[in-house]
């Protein structure tokens, strides 16, 4: 018999299986996931760090509105995704744009919100991603409700719902916990923490022993793995996924990482941290690590880098030619898209915008 | 006398700690409001210069902040709390609606909450999605608030002041797109208190009746009306609630013509209750009915499309246009 506690409480220390100079740390519970996985996720990584870095260059150059980087936390956008299935759904928030990439969803209409070219771009029907959150913490609870009416069909999806670490002192963090939980929803809440919100340290959000700590409350199982170890993330998220699948419940994880660049573009973090502290972090790269151990066991190859590195490539130059067409949304469908039918109102509005813009351009 | 020329976000900084430094009981809190300052940076240097207990960050949770800021004035605090913006304080609706709004008339007086809801609000500066919304009509809807909104570096310092010296609570809009617009100023003028509107620029021809982001928008509207040998009467709001009557209705009787100027979706609005009462006091010096410019009834558009939202000084000089003029 395992008491409530061992069912609930996560892992003493964040699940790692590979550490930061690259060595492997075997894990009775967690096992190593399979060589291919870590390659595939590796060039994944290498993806996800270049659509990082080419997004930031492309802020520089007027070409995005704005764009809060997940630099350092990539490990934790692509395991969100490679441990789902099809029938599967993601809630992404706005700093998931690698993860909603990695989910299969066009680079282009991922960045269209960020590019402010309309709210969202991708239909989330395609993929099952949800559009991108940024009230933070509204979209766990619509990630219940997704999971509840794909148990009252029949059907084995699980819905991989992220978050940050400063979200979970919103309402309705708790409530999609709590509500997951009565209702046996199969959604996996995945925290990335990060440390921040914006400037804010996690030591005022809140004084936990963790955040997978919050879990017990609601009788939802709480784990916590190394955010800038992939192998450690395919595991513990693997094995949430599963338990959500099989009809376990909703499942807690929470990522140890940390938020190597300011919050986006617009901030400027040197006005509430050290570069000291950013430093080791550097160390603790997801991708550095990886390529160490991935190497060392022989599982690395000079092919598979340059192929990781032609993906990389190719995705930031897709990016560079996407986004540096001028294409201007059409203001008529500023109206379109409010109801079902549009209202007589909104009708008359559009004419007068449509006259406006005709007489403008005379 | 001392001018200096300062930006709206300045001067709400300078009211602020001009504040907390006339009453140890203020306190400001909220999201990246101490180490940080704020992301519009209006409490730079609050915390180094009144410590943490004054000028503090809480955890994310607006609901929370608002809610906290309600026991704080229950007991002898003045809160003045930040809002990151005007869509992020959705989440303390609940707590704004059901409690600040009003506990003073549950309690028949017993108990009221002298506390500041500060919101940076309205559009263009190109946010994205919930960073641009003007939600000044779901407060000013609310028995109970009170809701004032500063078109001028002047009177951002003045409000602010007489806000967080308020009997009752406020919600304090801060037209972001205006933050960074300087001017000369001398913060010790005394200017007209909360309920007061002010005429900005005197005219025969039309008035123009705009608050917050959209004053400066009916004072271009004006100079270029004058251009053409229109005079246009500006006035700004200041306060929406309590509404001056008296002052506004002044001003339309002076031209029987008026124009409401407003970025927020015209729909059972401020702007409609505007037309409302100006209609209703001041018919019969009326010489046509009264138009509005308002923002289209849509969510706030991306940044690309945004241009079309906000109005500008075109469709007021339109509208003005149309106010059945004789000669024309
Ligand atoms: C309800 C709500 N309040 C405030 C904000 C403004 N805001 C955007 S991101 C952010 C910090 C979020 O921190 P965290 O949840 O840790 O996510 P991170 O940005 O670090 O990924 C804040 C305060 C918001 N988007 N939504
Ligand atoms: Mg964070």
């Amino acid at each position: 018999m395992t008491t409530v506690e061992e069912r609930l409480l996560p892992s003493a220390e964040p699940v790692q299986l590979i550490d930061e100079h690259g060595a492997r740390h075997d894990n009775p519970q967690y096992g190593m996931p399979a060589a291919d996985a870590l390659v595939d996720g590796y060039a994944q990584l290498v993806v996800g760090r270049r659509i990082n870095d080419q997004a930031g260059a492309l802020v520089r150059q007027g070409r995005l509105a704005v764009y809060p980087s997940s630099h350092g936390q990539e490990a934790c956008q692509v395991a969100a995704t490679m441990v789902l299935r099809e029938q599967d759904w993601l809630f992404p928030t706005y700093r998931d744009t690698v993860s909603i990439i990695s989910r299969g969803v066009d680079p282009i209409e991922t960045l269209t919100l960020l590019r402010g070219d309309w709210h969202s771009g991708y239909d989330p029907h395609e993929r099952n991603v949800a559009p991108q959150s940024t009230p933070l913490a509204t979209q766990l609870v619509h990630a219940v409700g997704v999971a509840h009416a794909a148990r009252l069909k029949g059907e084995d999806t699980v819905v991989m719902a992220l978050c940050g670490d400063g979200a979970t002192s919103e309402g309705d963090f708790h409530e999609a916990l709590n509500f997951a939980a009565v209702f046996k929803a199969p959604v996996v809440f995945f925290i990335q923490n990060n440390e921040y919100a914006i400037s804010v340290p996690l030591a005022r959000q809140t004084v936990a022993p963790s955040l997978a700590h919050k879990g017990i409350g609601y009788g939802v199982p709480g784990e916590r793995a190394d955010g800038n170890d992939l192998a450690g993330l395919l595991a513990v998220l693997g094995q949430a996924v599963d338990k959500a699948r099989a009809g376990e419940g909703p499942q807690l994880v929470e990522a140890h990482t940390y938020r190597v660049q300011a919050h986006t573009n617009a901030d400027d973090a040197s006005r509430y941290r050290d570069d000291e502290e950013v430093t080791p972090w550097l160390e603790r790269d997801p991708i550095k690590r990886l390529d160490a151990y991935l190497t060392e066991q022989g599982l690395l190859e000079e092919a598979h880098r340059a192929e990781a590195t032609a993906a990389a490539d190719k995705i930031a130059a897709d990016l560079r030619d996407g986004l540096m067409q001028d294409v201007s949304p059409d203001p008529a469908e500023l109206f379109q898209h409010l109801y079902a039918v549009q209202t007589p109102q909104l009708k008359e509005q559009a004419a007068f915008l449509q006259d406006e813009i005709a007489r403008e351009e005379a | 006398m001392t001018h200096q020329k300062l930006t709206m976000a300045q001067a709400l900084n300078h009211a602020l700690r001009d504040a907390m430094r006339a009453d140890d009981t203020v306190l400001m809190f909220g999201e990246d409001v101490g180490a940080l300052g704020g992301v519009f940076r209006i409490t730079d240097g609050l915390t180094a210069e009144f410590g943490e207990d004054r000028c503090f960050d809480t955890p994310l949770a607006e609901s929370g902040i608002v809610g906290m800021a309600v026991g704080l004035a229950m007991n002898g605090m003045r809160p003045v709390v930040e809002m990151q913006f005007d869509a992020f304080g959705y989440p303390a609706f609940e707590q704004v609606v059901s409690h600040v709004a009003k506990m003073r008339n549950r309690t028949r007086g017993k108990v009221t909450l002298p506390m500041v809801i500060r919101m940076p609000y309205a559009g263009g500066i190109g946010g994205v999605e919930h960073h641009c919304d003007s939600s000044e009509s779901y407060y000013a809807h609310t028995p109970g608030l009170t809701v004032v909104a500063p078109a001028t570096v002047a009177d951002a310092y003045t409000l602010l002041r007489k806000a967080i010296e308020f009997p009752d609570p406020v919600i304090f809009m801060e037209p972001k797109k205006l933050y960074w617009a300087k001017e000369e100023v001398d913060l010790t003028t005394e200017q007209p208190g909360i309920g007061k509107a002010v005429v900005r620029r005197e005219g025969r021809d039309a008035t123009l009746i705009a608050y917050g982001p959209s004053v400066p928008i009916a004072l271009e509207a004006a100079d270029a009306a004058a251009a053409e040998g229109r005079q246009l009467q500006v006035v700004d709001l200041r306060s929406i609630v309590p509404f001056d009557d008296e002052k506004v209705c002044a001003a339309v009787r002076s031209t029987g013509r008026a124009v409401v100027v407003a970025e927020a979706s015209g729909f059972a609005s401020v702007s409609s209750e505007i037309v409302a009462r100006v209609t209703e006091r001041c018919f019969h010096s009326l010489a046509a009915p009264i138009r509005r410019v308002t923002g289209f009834d849509i969510p706030y558009p991306p940044p690309k499309l945004e241009r079309h939202q906000l109005p500008g000084v075109d469709r007021i000089l339109d509208a003005v246009d149309d106010l059945q003029w004789e000669d024309s």
